[in-house]
């Protein structure tokens, strides 16, 4: 009995610990990427953003923890009442559970399972769930209508997410992500794959719902999408999810395109910068660039939306897969 | 071992009880929720077996893609299934028959390896051990090289499926206003913009 709790106990309290650390520093990363949005965004309008809690607003989000959790979770007298209180569950667990693939540094991951990039792809491709159950379960019109639009859309830009991927992986020959990094030692694949970066960006944008494509919530025409019947603690949830998810859509940008944990350049100034520190750096700026779309481009319209992601992303992925696939093979780089 | 057993009976267990829900199930979602429970913990039992890209394949695939489609008809449909549910036991000769037929072919199918242990060393492809070569490259070598005709005519089946749906569906509507974008684009000033002199007290 001692030999099985030494053989497995060991090694699963070890796991538990990495775990918590990891979530407990993606939610505190979370509460600042929250203000960090909040503030460029204000920069870009000429408005100083949230000020007051806090030396420049620092402790904004964790008030705002407080104050959703201390109000009272009110569930409509219609709603499914069991579906209505895991879809906030689901959407929180899958974004978080995405980041047990994600390589900080070489080595520094929880786990380093062979098809990485898949595990993330089938875990982005759930949040849909969430925004289906909570749409369907608030048996409300306008969240179910949102709902399916939402889902409409995931599902959409999935499809153009999984070829730029597929692009990817050919090019490094491997569906491990700490692999994918390490074959960017010699050039980033934004360079090589430029069009793919923007694909990719633009249908991340899409996939976690950001504006310009935040038809999800679209306050000025769905009310509030489909967290409309939500409060206190459960709508907390749905944006905690949204914002890890779009953290998570920034570390595979990174990892994908920006060389993960490597530095600009290898030689003396850069290397000694630990690893962690450039991959970081880079998700950071990767965010920027989400809040400044957020801050500069018009919400697409419904039909727009479609049409970009099925009749000039979709095939226009297929034809650099191809292309990507004759290059290897033709210059015999495989 | 035993970690593994556990989760073994762990998922199975969900797999099989989720299973009896979505034919249990008094909600239509319900059920196709409890369906993708199913598909998910089969997904983990292929985790358990060491077939990892199996796993995430079905994930995407059914559980990422077909079972929305699934959730998305069952929830627009305005059926009353109390009332679909009276006849309910008098398909059951029907369904245990198809029950029957898939329980004897399985039998047939694993039965094989249990009667003839030697049948899997004299296979075309031997599957190559799991430290040796990762399964997604282990697939891409069969399924690429020696089944590369099946497997390009299965693609070649769903292509007729999809493009069928499409032609089944599609209705040119003539009275439907639709944005051609490179109209819009090709527009010049002349096109869009006329000029009026209007004078004072007279309108246009």
């Amino acid at each position: 009995m001692t030999d099985i709790l030494v053989a497995y106990g060991i090694p699963l309290a070890i796991i538990v610990a990495q775990s918590l650390a990891l979530i407990v520093a993606i939610l505190l990363v979370t509460a600042y990427v929250l203000l960090a949005d909040r503030k460029i965004w204000a920069a870009v309008q000429l408005r100083r953003g949230p000020n007051v809690v806090g030396a420049f607003g620092l402790l904004q989000s964790f008030a705002d923890l407080l104050k959703f959790i201390f109000k009272e979770v009110i569930v409509p007298a219609g709603a499914n009442k069991g579906i209505f209180l895991i879809a906030p569950l689901v959407t929180v667990t899958l974004a978080l559970s995405g980041w047990a693939v994600i390589p900080l540094d070489a080595k520094l991951v929880i786990s380093d399972i062979n098809v990485g990039v898949l595990y993330i792809f089938a875990i982005s491709s759930l949040g849909v769930y969430g925004v289906i159950m909570a749409g369907w379960a608030s048996n409300s019109k306008y969240p179910f209508l949102s709902a399916l639009r939402a889902a409409a859309q995931m599902v959409s830009y999935e499809v153009s997410i999984g070829f730029v991927i597929v692009c990817v992986l050919m090019t490094a020959g491997t569906l491990n992500l700490s692999e994918i990094v390490e074959a960017q030692k010699t050039v980033w694949y934004f360079i090589p794959h430029l069009p793919m970066f923007a694909i990719f960006f633009i249908s991340a944008l899409a996939e976690t719902n950001r504006p310009p494509f935040d038809l999800v919530e679209a306050e000025s025409e769905l009310v509030a999408g489909f967290m409309v019947e939500y409060s206190s603690s459960t709508y907390m949830m749905f944006m905690l999810g949204e914002y890890v998810s779009i953290l998570l859509m920034c570390a595979m940008t990174t990892i994908l395109f920006l060389g993960g944990w490597l530095p600009p350049f290898d030689i003396a100034p850069f290397t000694w910068v630990p690893g962690i520190v450039w991959f970081l750096l880079k998700v950071f700026a990767v965010f920027f660039m989400f809040a400044m779309v957020k801050a500069f481009v018009p919400r697409y319209r419904y039909d727009q939306l479609m049409r970009l992601g099925w009749k000039v992303f979709l095939p226009f992925s297929l034809f650099w897969v191809v292309l990507t696939a004759g290059v290897l093979v033709g210059f015999d780089l495989v | 071992m035993i970690a593994t057993a556990i989760a073994f009976y762990l998922f199975a267990a969900i797999t099989v009880a989720a299973g009896f829900m979505v034919i249990a199930a008094r909600n239509p979602v319900h059920s196709v929720l409890f369906l993708i429970l199913a598909f998910f913990n089969a997904a983990a039992l292929f985790v358990l077996m060491g077939a990892e890209f199996l796993a995430l394949i079905l994930v995407i695939v059914y559980v990422g893609a077909v079972a929305v489609l699934f959730l998305f008809v069952v929830m627009m449909l305005d059926i009353d299934f109390s009332e679909l549910r009276e006849g309910f036991l008098q398909y059951l000769p029907v369904g245990a028959l198809v029950g029957i037929i898939l329980l004897i072919e399985l039998l047939l199918v694993l039965g094989a390896w249990v009667i003839a242990p030697e049948a899997a060393s004299i296979a075309a492809s031997p599957t190559p051990a799991i430290t040796d070569i990762d399964n997604t490259r282990a697939l891409g070598h069969i399924v690429y090289t020696q089944y590369v005709y099946p497997f390009q005519a299965a693609g070649l089946i769903l292509l007729v499926a999809m493009i069928g749906a499409i032609v089944l569906t599609l209705r040119h509507k003539p009275n439907v206003k639709r944005q051609v974008i490179a109209d819009q684009v090709a527009r010049t000033r002349e096109q869009a913009v006329e000029m009026k002199k209007v004078e004072p007290g007279q309108g246009l």
